[in-house]
C-alpha cells in the first residue's frame, strides 16, 4: 500500500521519543506548576469573593445591631423623660396635698379653737347667769321668807312633803 | 492513473460533501434556534464533522 | 526546484538540448511540478533552503544519517550529495533514491538492491524541526510556569497562552472525562494539543516543513492515545466491550468484534485525519504557489496569489482547528475509558 511505503519506522521512533520526552518534562515543568497557580488563583479568587459576602453581611448585622442600640436608647431617653415628667407632677401634686393638708389642718385648728372659746364662752355665760339667778333667788326667797305667816306656810308645805314620802 | 479508483474517490468526496454539509447546516438552524447554546452545538458539530471525515480520508487512501 | 528525478529520467529530460513536442513539453512540466509539491511535503535527509535546478546546486544543512544494517552507520547525509553520490560506510554501500527519498544498499557502482532497505534512524529534517519546537515549546512554557512564581496574575505570555490551557481544561478535557478524573489526563492533554497546533504552525513558515503531515507523526501520537486508553481503562470501560450491558445475550456476542475494532480504529482514524488534513493543506498550498508562477499572465497569477493568501490564512485556522480536535477525540476516548456507571 501506498501508506505503509511512506511510513518510516526510523521517524516514527525519533518521533515518539521527542513527544514522550516533550510530555514529561512539561508535565513536570509546565503543566503541573501552571495548572496549580490557576487553580490556586480560582480558590483564591472565590474564597475572596466568600470572604467579601460574608464582610458585607457582618456589616449589615452590625448596621442592624446600630439601630437597635439606638432604638434602645431612644426608648430609654423616652423612658427618662417620662419619669421625670412623672417625677415632677407628682412633686407638684405632693406639694399641693400637702399644702391642701396643712390648709384643711389650720383650719381644723381655727375650729377647734374657735369651739373651744365657744364653750368657755358658754361656761362663762352660764356661770354669769347662775350667779344672777342665785342672787335673783336670794332676793325672791328673801321677800318670801319676810313675814312669819309666810315662813310659817312653808315650813307646813316642807313638812307635808316630808310626811308624804 | 485514471482508473475506477479516481471515480471512487469522487464518489467519496460527494459524499463526504454532502455529509459535512448537512452538519454544518443543521448546526446553524440549531444555532439560529438556540443562540445561548452555540459553544455546545458548535463542538458537537466540530466532533460529528470530524468523525465523518476520518471515515472519508480512510476510504479515499484505500481507493 | 528541489527535485531530483533519478539518473536515468535525468539522462532522458533534464538536458535541454533534447527537442520536445509541445505536448511533450506540457506533459513534462505538470509531471514535474506535481513532483515538486509532493517533494515538498516529504520528509528529507538534509534541511534545504534554496535549490538552484539549472546548476543542480543545494543551500542549507546537511544532517546526520543513522543507519542500522547488520551494525550502525552513522555519517553526514552530505556523502549522498542529494542521492547523485554513493555513500561508503563500515564496507557497505548506500544510495539516497531521489524517488521515494529513502536509503538503499547498493553496490559500488550505484546499482539499487530494492528488497535490501537499512533501518532508517537518521536525523532527518523532521526529527530536526520536531526537536527545535519541543525545546520552544519547553522553554516557552518552563517560562510562562517561572512567571506565576512572583505573582499569581498572569504576566507576558502567559497572558495569551493561559486562556487556552484553561479552554483545554474546561471545555474540553473537564466536559468529556469529568471533573476528577480528567487531572491524569491534563498534561497529555495538554502537551498533544500544542505540540501539534506548534508543529503545524511551522509548516506554514515558508521553509517547506511539513511533520504533522507525516504519517510517522501521526502514528506515533495516535499510538501514545491508544496505550494510554487502553491502559488506563477501568471495569466499565472492558465491560463496555466485551459484555455490553443493557442488551440481549445476541447482541452482546455480535457486539464483541465490532467494539474491538472500534478500538483500534478510533486511533487509527486520529492518525489519517490528522495526516490527510495537513497534507491536503500542504499540496494544495503548493499547488496554487505552482499555479501563480506557471501562467505567463499577470492577470492569472495575481488572482492566484490572492487564492494563495486566502488559503493559508484558512490553513492557518485548520492547524489551530486539527490540533483541536485531535485533542478532543483524544479526550473522549479517555472519556469513555475512565467513564464511570454513573455516568450512563
Amino acid at each position: 500500500m501506498k501508506l505503509l511505503e511512506e511510513f518510516s519506522i526510523g521517524l516514527f521512533f525519533w518521533q515518539a521519543v521527542l513527544f514522550l520526552a516533550l510530555l514529561f518534562l512539561l508535565r513536570k515543568f509546565a503543566w503541573k506548576p501552571i495548572l496549580n497557580a490557576v487553580n490556586e488563583r480560582e480558590e483564591k479568587i472565590s474564597d475572596s469573593l466568600v470572604q467579601a459576602e460574608k464582610a458585607q453581611e457582618e456589616l449589615k448585622q452590625m448596621q442592624a445591631q446600630n439601630e437597635d442600640l439606638l432604638k434602645d436608647a431612644r426608648a430609654e431617653r423616652d423612658g427618662l423623660i417620662k419619669e421625670a415628667k412623672e417625677t415632677a407632677t407628682k412633686m407638684i401634686s405632693d406639694a399641693k396635698d400637702a399644702a391642701k393638708e396643712e390648709g384643711s389642718k389650720m383650719l381644723a385648728s381655727a375650729q377647734e379653737s374657735i369651739n373651744a372659746e365657744k364653750v368657755t364662752a358658754i361656761m362663762e355665760l352660764k356661770t354669769t347667769v347662775a350667779a344672777f339667778s342665785i342672787e335673783i333667788a336670794e332676793k325672791i326667797v328673801r321677800s318670801e321668807l319676810s313675814s312669819e305667816d309666810k315662813q310659817k306656810a312653808l315650813a307646813d308645805k316642807m313638812a307635808e312633803d316630808i310626811n308624804l314620802n | 492513473m485514471m482508473d475506477v479508483s479516481m471515480i471512487g474517490a469522487g464518489l467519496i468526496v460527494i459524499g463526504v460533501g454532502i455529509g459535512i454539509g448537512r452538519i454544518g447546516g443543521s448546526a446553524m438552524d440549531a444555532i439560529a434556534r438556540q443562540p445561548e447554546a452555540t459553544n455546545k452545538i458548535q463542538t458537537a458539530m466540530l466532533i460529528a464533522a470530524a468523525l465523518i471525515e476520518g471515515i472519508g480520508f480512510a476510504a479515499l487512501f484505500a481507493a | 526546484m528541489a527535485v531530483n528525478a533519478n539518473p536515468h529520467e535525468e539522462e532522458e529530460h533534464n538536458d535541454s538540448a533534447i527537442e520536445r513536442s509541445e505536448e511533450e513539453q506540457a506533459a513534462y512540466d505538470k509531471a514535474k511540478n506535481g513532483e515538486y509539491v509532493i517533494h515538498h511535503t516529504k520528509d528529507s535527509h538534509d534541511f534545504g533552503f534554496v535549490t538552484n535546478e539549472s546548476e543542480n546546486k543545494h543551500y542549507g544543512f546537511s544532517l546526520p544519517v543513522i543507519l542500522y544494517d547488520e551494525g550502525f552507520h552513522f555519517f553526514s547525509s552530505s556523502s549522498f550529495d542529494h542521492g547523485h553520490k554513493v555513500a561508503k560506510s563500515d564496507g557497505k554501500y548506500f544510495k539516497l533514491n531521489s524517488h521515494d527519498a529513502k536509503i538503499y544498499r547498493c553496490d559500488e557502482y550505484g546499482e539499487i538492491y530494492e528488497s535490501l532497505k537499512p533501518w532508517d534512524f537518521s536525523i532527518t529534517k523532521n526529527v530536526i524541526v520536531t526537536f527545535l519546537m519541543c525545546l520552544l515549546m519547553f522553554l516557552l512554557f518552563r517560562g510562562i510556569a517561572k512567571s506565576y512564581r512572583t505573582g499569581l496574575a498572569p504576566t507576558g505570555a502567559a497572558k495569551f497562552f493561559e486562556p487556552i490551557v484553561v479552554f483545554i481544561r474546561d471545555e474540553i478535557a473537564v466536559p468529556n472525562i469529568g471533573e476528577k478524573q480528567s487531572k491524569k489526563y491534563m498534561a497529555y492533554l495538554l502537551t498533544v494539543f500544542f505540540f501539534i497546533w506548534f508543529l503545524n504552525l511551522a509548516g506554514m513558515t515558508p521553509l517547506g516543513i511539513n511533520v504533522t503531515g507525516n504519517l510517522a507523526l501521526t502514528a506515533a501520537l495516535a499510538l501514545i492515545t491508544f496505550i494510554i486508553t487502553t491502559f488506563t481503562g477501568n471495569k466499565n470501560y472492558w465491560m463496555h466491550i466485551f459484555w455490553m450491558p443493557g442488551v440481549p445475550v445476541p447482541m452482546k456476542i455480535i457486539l464483541i468484534p465490532i467494539e474491538l475494532i472500534g478500538m483500534v480504529v478510533k486511533p487509527f482514524a486520529l492518525m489519517i485525519r490528522l495526516y490527510a488534513n495537513m497534507l491536503a493543506g500542504h499540496v494544495v498550498l503548493g499547488m496554487l504557489i505552482v499555479a501563480v508562477y506557471s501562467f505567463e499572465n499577470y492577470f492569472a497569477s495575481g488572482a492566484f496569489l490572492g487564492l494563495t493568501f486566502f488559503m493559508n490564512i484558512i490553513e492557518l485556522l485548520v492547524a489551530l482547528l486539527q490540533a483541536y480536535i485531535f485533542t478532543m477525540l483524544t479526550a473522549l476516548y479517555f472519556g469513555a475509558a475512565s467513564a464511570t456507571a454513573e455516568h450512563h
